[in-house]
């Protein structure tokens, strides 16, 4: 396997740049690369996406392999693999590292059955395992129960990473890398699935992702009127309101609100979870917070363990009480 | 329409966490002896997928699934709600695969049943979290894969799909015979009528063994992974919560206030 060589990481664009997902694999995978001496490549694919080869250099690529044709406007799996499949063929990476993205989860595994290697997604940390120089590749099993670390004998080994976990390098504009291009040569007829409609999110207010706080209701909030308190407390504090599963299952909320394992992941300053359980599945998405308050009647609950602060009590007494006192508080500030 | 569901066995996710205990011998997740397995919730979500569409355009819903110690009335809880025959790869060989191992039995099982127009499987399964299978055994079956599904509607030789993306969903449109892995967007699935119970038992159950669907034992379960897991092991949560109390809930809400202002949270 000695022909395999350097650290390659799928890089995803969002709007006019580089997604900061991205930019934070950017940074993992350097720190990787500099572990193994090795060189850190990234791929960068879709239409008119070249200008920004230069910010994957910025961010610590040494090289970027850069597919741009007009047939890669949107992520279709078929278009996509055969893309990368060609880009790993070429740079023969040990190590490729995509985002745990609605992309890197389509992506990832499809490509290392091609490849006959094999992945593991949602990756929360990645080292080099000082002894075989394999990458250890931890992630949450069992709904975020337990951790597992995993892996690969053959090569590359692919990963996917979970947002927020990793921390991008400080961009440096000087920095000098080399672009290879790679030609796409893509058949139409070869791609199986025609994407007829996006359709973004109808978001109103703050995006869950940048909350600086975030006010979640779970089961025990019982119907949508009952989510009209977190609407208001969400508002008073400019922040956003989320869910767990079973609030969204009961359309109580949209299911775009999910936060956790399969939801969203979120990082806000404070996260106020009313009549949340705690279930790992719901943990996970909500561990990089700061700040977790809990509102609660089962003094038992899972999120006291997680919480910084709690409340044991029936929240449509708590909630209201607060939400008045935090209006007073901020009217004198 | 000819469909075939994949689905899994496993502990019960949403058994509390605190039962969750790792068996210090197999390095296995193990739950009480008190918790039933259940199947995987994903899986459930495919298999109401493919009932949807036997409830409006007709058609046959196989459901596949490998492991071993199956309960009879956890894998046959498909047939009662609605699908209608059972297919297990269930032997020994099978036990300890990753997602590689698991797809490469499942798709050489899926060439045996023969002819489908649609394959489902959960977007990943409750227990370890892969979420790999059903783009593997897409790719192994060559076929087109549409994964996180949370509607499909089928005209004639079509599928149309929502499928859920970072900022959203896309609508696409593939050619069957397709792969589509399916989420709990999908809304939940229908329970077990008294009736289905009943009639489950008379619908036909197929065991298969590795030489069945004409693989050697070393290339499945355990023998044929392609990842080794090197550790498992359970995140210590502190626990260091301050409770805020008071006369009343309403005064404890209130000085919940105060406190997060005092500790400049607020
Ligand atoms: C593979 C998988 C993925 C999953 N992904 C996710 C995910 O991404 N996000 C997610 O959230 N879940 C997810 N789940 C579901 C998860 O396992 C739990 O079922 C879910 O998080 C529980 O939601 P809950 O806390 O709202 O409900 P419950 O667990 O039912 O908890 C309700 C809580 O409300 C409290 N309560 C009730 N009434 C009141 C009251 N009046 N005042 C105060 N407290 C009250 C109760 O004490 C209880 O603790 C997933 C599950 C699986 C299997
Ligand atoms: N042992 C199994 N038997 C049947 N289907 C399975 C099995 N393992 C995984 N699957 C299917 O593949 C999906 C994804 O599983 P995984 O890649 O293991 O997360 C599941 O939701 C099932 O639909």
């Amino acid at each position: 396997m000695s022909e395999y060589n350097n650290i390659m990481v799928y890089t995803e664009v969002a709007g006019e740049a580089l997604s900061a997902l991205s930019i934070e694999l950017l940074g993992c995978g350097r720190k990787l690369a500099d572990d193994l001496g090795q060189d850190l490549c990234a791929v960068l694919v879709g239409t008119k996406v070249s200008s920004l080869a230069q910010a994957a250099i910025t961010y610590g690529a040494d090289k970027v392999y850069l597919v741009d044709d007009p047939l890669l406007k949107d992520y279709q799996s078929d278009s996509y693999v055969s893309v990368l499949e060609k880009a790993v063929t070429q740079a023969m990476p040990q190590i490729l590292i995509l985002g745990q993205t609605a992309v890197g989860r389509d992506l990832a595994p499809r490509l290392s059955f091609r490849l006959g290697t094999a992945a593991v997604l949602d990756c929360v940390q990645l080292t080099i395992d000082p002894d075989s120089k394999l990458l250890l590749q931890t992630k949450p099993v069992y709904g975020g129960n337990a951790l597992a670390i995993y892996t690969c004998k053959s090569y590359p080994q692919i990963a996917t990473v979970r947002a927020n976990v990793m921390s991008h390098l400080e961009p440096n504009t000087s920095r000098q890398g080399e672009v290879i291009i790679i030609e796409a040569a893509l058949d139409p007829s070869a791609v199986r699935t025609r994407i007829l409609e996006k359709v973004p999110e109808s978001i109103e207010g703050i995006k869950l992702e940048d909350a600086k706080v975030m006010v979640s209701g779970g089961r025990g909030i019982g119907d949508a009127d009952g989510f009209k308190h977190l609407e208001e407390l969400a508002g008073l504090l400019k922040g956003a309101v989320g869910a767990t599963r079973p609030s969204c299952d009961n359309g109580w909320v949209p299911s775009t609100r999910q936060i956790g394992l399969t939801g969203k992941i979120v990082t806000p300053d404070l996260y106020i979870a009313v009549a949340i359980s705690g279930a790992s599945q719901h943990l996970s998405g909500i561990s990089g917070s700061n700040t977790i308050v809990a509102i609660n009647k089962d003094p038992d609950a899972n999120i006291f363990k997680e919480a910084h602060f709690g409340i044991v009590g029936d929240w449509k007494k708590v909630l209201p009480a607060f939400t008045t006192k935090l209006k007073e508080i901020l009217s004198r500030a | 329409m000819k469909m075939i569901v994949c689905i899994k066995q496993v502990l019960d996710p949403e058994a509390p966490p605190a039962s969750f205990k790792i068996d210090p011998l197999s390095h296995k997740m193990v739950l009480p002896a008190g918790i039933p397995p259940v199947i995987s919730s994903f899986d459930e979500c495919a298999l109401e997928a493919a009932l949807r569409i036997k409830d409006t355009t007709g058609g046959k819903v196989t459901v596949l699934s490998l492991g071993t110690g199956l309960l009879r009335n956890v894998v046959k809880k498909p047939l009662a709600m609605g699908a209608d025959n059972l297919v297990l790869l269930e032997d020994e060989a099978f036990d300890g695969g990753d997602s590689w191992s698991t797809a490469y039995a499942l798709s050489r099982a899926i060439k045996k049943i023969g002819s489908f127009d649609l394959i489902f499987c959960g977007r990943q399964a409750d227990d370890w979290d892969a979420g790999q299978v059903g783009s593997g055994l897409a790719e192994l079956l060559d076929l087109p894969s549409i994964t996180v599904a949370k509607k499909i509607d089928i005209t004639k030789d079509k599928a149309r799909v929502e499928r859920i993306t970072d900022g959203g969903h896309e609508v696409v449109e593939v050619d069957l015979p397709a792969l589509i892995t399916v989420s709990s967007e999908l809304g939940p699935p229908r329970y077990t009528t008294l009736e289905g119970i009943m009639t489950a038992n008379q619908k036909e159950t197929t065991i298969l063994k590795p030489t069945d669907i004409g693989v050697e034992a070393s290339q499945v379960g355990a023998s044929g992974r392609r990842i080794d897991l090197q550790k498992i092991f359970q995140p210590i949560r502190e626990g260091n919560c301050e409770f805020i109390v008071g006369e009343s809930l309403e005064e404890a809400g209130a000085n919940l206030a105060m406190e997060l202002r005092k500790a400049k949270i607020l």
